[in-house]
Parts: C-alpha cells; sequence; structure tokens
C-alpha cells in the first residue's frame, strides 16, 4: 500500500483530470455496437462519470463497458453488493455532484424499488437502465419480455412521477440513455430505459452524432434546494462539499430539506410539486411516431422490439390493401395518453402486441373508449411480423 | 448539548429529539467535541444516517452537508458520495438495527473494501423507535416488545463481526465512558480506512422499561456494571466475564 500523503496526491490528480478526458469519448461517425455497448456510450456522451451496479443477465455488458470506459474519462466505477447498494452509491454519488448511472434487469429493478421513490422524493438526478427479461420472479434470465413496464410507473409506494424511454434500436440505446441523463438533470428525477433483452444484445450499426446536446443540474447559490418559485418546478441543486450545509432527507421536508414529517401542508406541497413538475412538461417529454397514420382506420400501438416486428407488419398489411397504421411510442411515462387519442379521433380500433400479459393495453383503454385489441405473448420469445399480421387478418380490419 | 458546541449545529434548531434518558445526545456531544478538538472543517465533513433515532444525531442538526437516508442503506449512499468526492470525510451514524440488521451486507462489505468511512453505530440494544422491537444486538433473555418471554437468540458481537470483515479500526465504548468514547471518536476520524465504532447508549423508554431499569440512571448504573475494559477481562475467568460486554479497542 502506497504511504498516506502519495494516496492524498494520487487522488487529487484523478479528481483533477475528472470528466476532462474528452479524447474517452467514442469518436463521431459510424460504429458496429450491441445495443448494451451503446448504451454505455450514451452515458458517457452525456458526461456520466459515476457508475454502482451488480450482475443480472441480460444487463451486464453495460456494467462490463462502464468499468473500463469510465476509466478513459477519469470516472468513478464500483461493482456493489446487490442492486439495493447499487443504486444508494449511486444517488450517494449524484448528491456528491456527479451524473451518475446504474443499470439492471427485472429482478434487481425490484430490488431497486425503495430508493427509486427516495430518488423521485429528493429529487435526486439519476438514470436506472432496465434491460427487460422474462419475468416473473427469475423467469427466463436470457429470455425477452416487457413486463416491465407498469412496476416502472407505480413500482415505488406514493405519488411520484416515472421518465421512461424505450428503445426499438442499437442507435436508441444510445440517443436514449443520454436523453435520459438530460430529462434526469433538467428535472431533478430518476430516468429509466426501458430497454429490452432482445435490443439490450442485438447488434447493428449506429451513427455518433458531431455534437451531443448535454443538459447539466441547475445550481444557484443561496436558493432553497427542495422548492422553488420559478415556473418548472425544478428546484437548484448544489453538491455536498461545497459549503452550503445541505441537508437531505427521505422524509418529508421543507424548501432546506429540514425533516417536517407531521406537518400536512408541507406534504402536500412537496407531493404535489414533484409530481407537477413533470407533469407539467409532459409534452417535451413524450415522444411518439406514426406510420401511414393519415388514411389508417386501425392502428397498431408498439414500443420497443415489437415495434420493429410491427412496422413490418403494417408494410405487409398495406400491401394486403388493410388500411392500417402504426404509433410507436418513444417514451412510456409520462404515458403518451393524448397522443393516442388524437389517433383515436381518426381510428376505430387498435391493436397492440406486447410481450406481457397487455400492460400498454390497458393504459390505452384508459384514454380511449374504441376497441382495443391486446395481443400478448409471454413466452420469452420475440413477437415476429407474421403473428401480428395473422392476428389482424382475424380481427379484421 | 452543552452550549460550547452550539456553534455545530444549526441554527434554529431547539434541543435534541431524543426522550428522557437516551444516551444519543452524550453521543452527539462527544463526537462534536471530538471535531472540536482536531479543528477539523465542518464544511469538508458530509454525514450518513439511515433510519431511526440515532440516524436523527447528525440529521438535520450537524451545520454541514447531512444525507439522512433509506433504513439500512447509510452505508452504501456513504460509498457513493466518498468514491465521488474522495476529499470528504464521510461519516456513518446510525443505530445497531440499521448497521447490523438491515444494513449488515452493506456494513460487512465496506469493511472488505476498507473505504476510508467513519462508522459510528449508536447500539441501545434494540428497535427504539418503533416500539423496542427486538434486535440483532438484544441480549440472550432480555424483554422486548416482541420477545415478552426473553430474547430467544444469541446477539452479534459487532465489533467482531466489522473486525472479521476487515475494518482496519474497531472499538466499542460506552457513553458511560465519555472521555474514552471522545478519545476513539479523535482515532476514528484521524483514521484511513474503514472504521467501526460500536457505542453503547442506554434506551430507557424501550429497553429499560421492560427489563427492570425504567429510570434513566438505572440503566446507566447497569452500563457502568457490565463494562469493563479488554484488558481487565484478561485477568477474569469465564465465569466472572458472564454478563460482561468488553470496551477498548479491537
Amino acid at each position: 500500500m502506497l504511504p498516506y500523503s502519495r494516496r492524498v496526491e494520487k487522488r487529487k490528480e484523478r479528481m483533477a483530470d475528472r470528466g476532462k478526458k474528452k479524447s474517452g469519448l467514442l469518436p463521431p461517425g459510424g460504429h458496429f455496437l450491441q445495443g448494451n455497448e451503446a448504451c454505455a456510450e450514451g452515458a458517457i456522451a452525456a458526461g456520466c462519470l459515476f457508475y454502482a451496479g451488480y450482475p443480472i443477465t441480460p444487463s451486464s455488458e453495460i456494467m462490463e463497458r462502464m468499468s473500463v470506459r469510465l476509466r478513459d474519462v477519469g470516472g468513478v466505477f464500483i461493482q456493489m453488493e446487490d442492486e439495493i447498494a447499487s443504486i444508494s452509491a449511486m444517488l450517494g454519488a449524484s448528491w456528491s455532484g456527479a451524473k451518475a448511472m446504474t443499470a439492471t434487469s427485472g429482478p434487481g429493478f425490484s430490488l431497486m424499488q425503495e430508493a427509486v421513490g427516495y430518488a423521485a422524493f429528493t429529487e435526486t438526478p439519476c438514470v436506472i437502465i432496465d434491460v427487460q427479461r422474462a419475468g416473473p420472479c427469475t423467469g427466463q434470465a436470457t429470455r425477452v419480455g416487457s413486463g416491465d413496464i407498469m412496476q416502472a410507473k407505480w413500482g415505488s409506494h406514493g405519488d411520484y412521477q416515472a421518465l421512461a424511454f424505450s428503445p426499438w434500436s442499437v442507435q436508441e440505446m444510445y440517443d436514449f440513455t443520454l436523453r435520459a441523463f438530460n430529462h434526469a438533470e433538467r428535472f431533478r428525477n430518476p430516468a429509466l430505459v426501458l430497454a429490452d433483452e432482445a435490443i439490450g444484445h442485438l447488434r447493428e450499426s449506429i451513427r455518433v452524432p458531431d455534437k451531443v446536446e448535454v443538459w447539466n443540474r441547475k445550481k444557484v447559490k443561496g436558493e432553497a434546494i427542495f422548492d422553488t418559485d420559478e415556473e418548472d418546478g425544478v428546484p437548484s441543486m448544489p453538491a455536498f462539499g461545497e459549503g452550503l450545509q445541505l441537508s437531505v432527507t427521505g422524509s418529508t421536508h421543507d424548501g432546506w430539506g429540514v425533516r417536517k414529517s407531521d406537518a400536512p401542508e408541507v406534504h402536500a406541497k412537496l407531493v404535489k410539486r414533484i409530481n407537477e413538475k413533470i407533469l407539467k412538461a409532459r409534452k417535451r417529454i413524450v415522444e411518439t411516431e406514426s406510420y401511414f397514420l393519415d388514411d389508417a382506420e386501425a392502428a397498431v400501438i408498439a414500443y420497443g422490439f415489437t415495434a420493429r416486428s410491427s412496422l413490418y407488419a403494417v408494410k405487409a398489411l398495406r400491401k394486403e390493401g388493410r388500411k392500417i397504421g402504426l404509433l410507436r411510442l418513444k417514451t412510456l411515462w409520462p404515458f403518451p395518453g393524448e397522443e393516442i387519442q388524437e389517433v383515436g379521433k381518426k381510428v376505430q380500433k387498435f391493436i397492440i402486441p406486447e410481450m406481457n400479459l397487455g400492460q400498454v393495453a390497458g393504459e390505452v383503454k384508459k384514454v380511449f373508449c374504441g376497441d382495443v385489441f391486446s395481443y400478448s405473448q409471454t413466452n420469452g420469445e420475440v413477437i415476429g411480423p407474421e403473428e401480428i399480421i395473422v392476428f389482424v387478418r382475424r380481427i379484421g380490419s | 448539548m452543552s452550549r460550547a458546541m452550539e456553534k455545530y449545529l444549526r441554527p434554529g434548531l431547539k434541543g435534541t429529539p431524543f426522550c428522557p434518558g437516551c444516551g444519543h445526545g452524550i453521543l452527539m456531544n462527544a463526537l462534536l467535541r471530538a471535531i472540536d478538538s482536531l479543528k477539523m472543517d465542518m464544511e469538508k465533513m458530509v454525514f450518513v444516517s439511515g433510519i431511526g433515532c440515532a440516524a436523527w444525531i447528525p440529521s438535520p442538526h450537524f451545520k454541514a452537508d447531512t444525507l439522512h437516508t433509506l433504513h439500512g442503506r447509510a452505508i452504501a449512499f456513504a460509498t457513493g458520495v466518498k468514491l465521488f468526492k474522495p476529499d470528504l470525510t464521510v461519516v456513518v451514524v446510525s443505530g445497531d438495527g440499521d448497521l447490523s440488521s438491515i444494513g449488515g451486507n452493506h456494513l460487512i462489505h465496506a469493511a472488505r473494501r476498507n473505504i476510508d468511512l467513519k462508522v459510528i453505530c449508536a447500539d441501545n440494544m434494540v428497535y427504539g423507535m418503533t416500539g423496542g422491537q427486538v434486535a440483532s444486538t438484544t441480549p440472550k433473555g432480555a424483554k422486548t416488545s416482541t420477545t415478552g418471554q426473553g430474547n430467544p437468540y444469541r446477539p452479534f458481537d459487532l465489533c467482531k463481526l466489522a473486525r472479521a470483515a476487515g475494518a482496519t479500526y474497531v472499538a466499542r465504548y460506552s457513553v458511560t465512558q465519555p472521555m474514552a468514547l471522545i478519545n476513539s471518536l479523535k482515532k476514528v476520524l484521524r483514521h484511513v480506512g474503514f472504521s467501526f465504532l460500536d457505542v453503547l447508549s442506554p434506551c430507557p423508554t424501550q429497553f429499560g422499561r421492560r427489563n427492570r431499569q425504567a429510570r434513566p440512571e438505572d440503566m446507566i448504573q447497569e452500563l457502568i456494571r457490565q463494562c469493563i475494559r479488554k484488558e481487565e477481562a484478561e485477568q477474569l475467568s469465564e465465569e466472572e466475564l458472564e454478563g460482561k460486554i468488553l470496551t477498548g479497542e479491537f
């Protein structure tokens, strides 16, 4: 072991070049990557400097790549003892000033839920990647599923808002991870990328742009850290060690973080603000993509890998003369209800293929009074175009 | 809390939130006195705590960065804080239930990694905040709100546990030994590496009243009777050591 003075020096050296090694970024242009690798690269491009994780199939490649890539940019990597410790360390690092991330799959995401609520309630920016596998429970660890959609929204107790992306390509693993960091920093909320095993392990070409938009958390000296008069409802967030004597607690707190666990009005105000800051910005957060919807009489709603099969199926069904389109959900939370209602004014029915028992279909039924046909497949296999084509022919459209 | 230490407290906070006879106020005072005598800069310190009475020792009272986390996760949060800003002194103050029961896994792994965290365990041998249920540190035979017939199981020896897991400074003192406690706290704060200090603190409200020590002074007297220096213990036979608690550095 090095003597203490030398260790302090080394530590200072490491601190000095933290986040400054720009050479560590992936050069712009074409790359051939796996989805999980692209996710790690998106995080590095966003300025992620802290990763804490625990191995779990099918997300482990993200952690393996981050362990190498964070070294290149002078960040910190640690493999913790479990997923609860991983998310906890990530939140601690976020209050130290880091852009921080963890990645997991269903079982690990279940363990993290209490801390997801902590992140939402203490408004701690962080990014969680959930590469979904076939659940429930241990299920099929190496097989695909997308059963964590409702968990992402309702997993932790109490009222809070989730921010969740659903990538359908390796390119979007890169783009959405980057955007998840931006949303997390901008809204001071946990942001999720709900990928699935098929996208995580898919290999395809991606293009790294010359310039990416990167957001950093707002930091105004002297302002309250858990309350604001600003219209966006997002307070300033300084870091530990800046001499501001921050008080952070998961109990109900006032604007300065002082515990007020028995004041009804403080609790009501806080819960209202942390929810409204996301809902007010939903138009800026929600992203959807339309295919062949102009003259459509029926529409497929799909997300994640299933949207790829759906697009192929819709194109094939069009050739048969059926007036069908596709609405692809790029974000799942806040739920794109208004966007679906808009399409619902033109079409009579929605067809929703999912690798779960109709989690998004249930949400669509809340906002659309017409026919909603849910096509579920929970066998650990991706839904192919043929299945969707046969299903659409059977219900007739 | 003595007035001399008031400069280390956030303005506007009155008194401690602890029950009459609780030892946590003494630990709070001792910790601030140790910081004061080492002339440490509170601006470069972060106090991390979990859930429970002991977690309220630093949060929100101390005039430093305080992070009041989830039940059991204080050490994991502190690991993240420390790794990203290694120049900060990160002190974890939490209870025995929080650190050794629900958070036991984080305790042994942080000790294994020898991360530079200062872990101070305010050990009242019971779950105080939730109504006095049995803890992993409750002595065998002790009555609690969930062991009316007496605790059937053996308690953890937290110092042995921390030592075996790889902590590089391990000690136990009682709040009835204030000077030795302050000295040990100073060593903890100066130590580089994972340090663990088990501080015995009386809880007459939840522990004492079910174990014939209802008055605060009964508990203090009992602790004084039980606590024995490690060096003294070496001279004693096994029978004489029955019911004694070893204090000192391990």
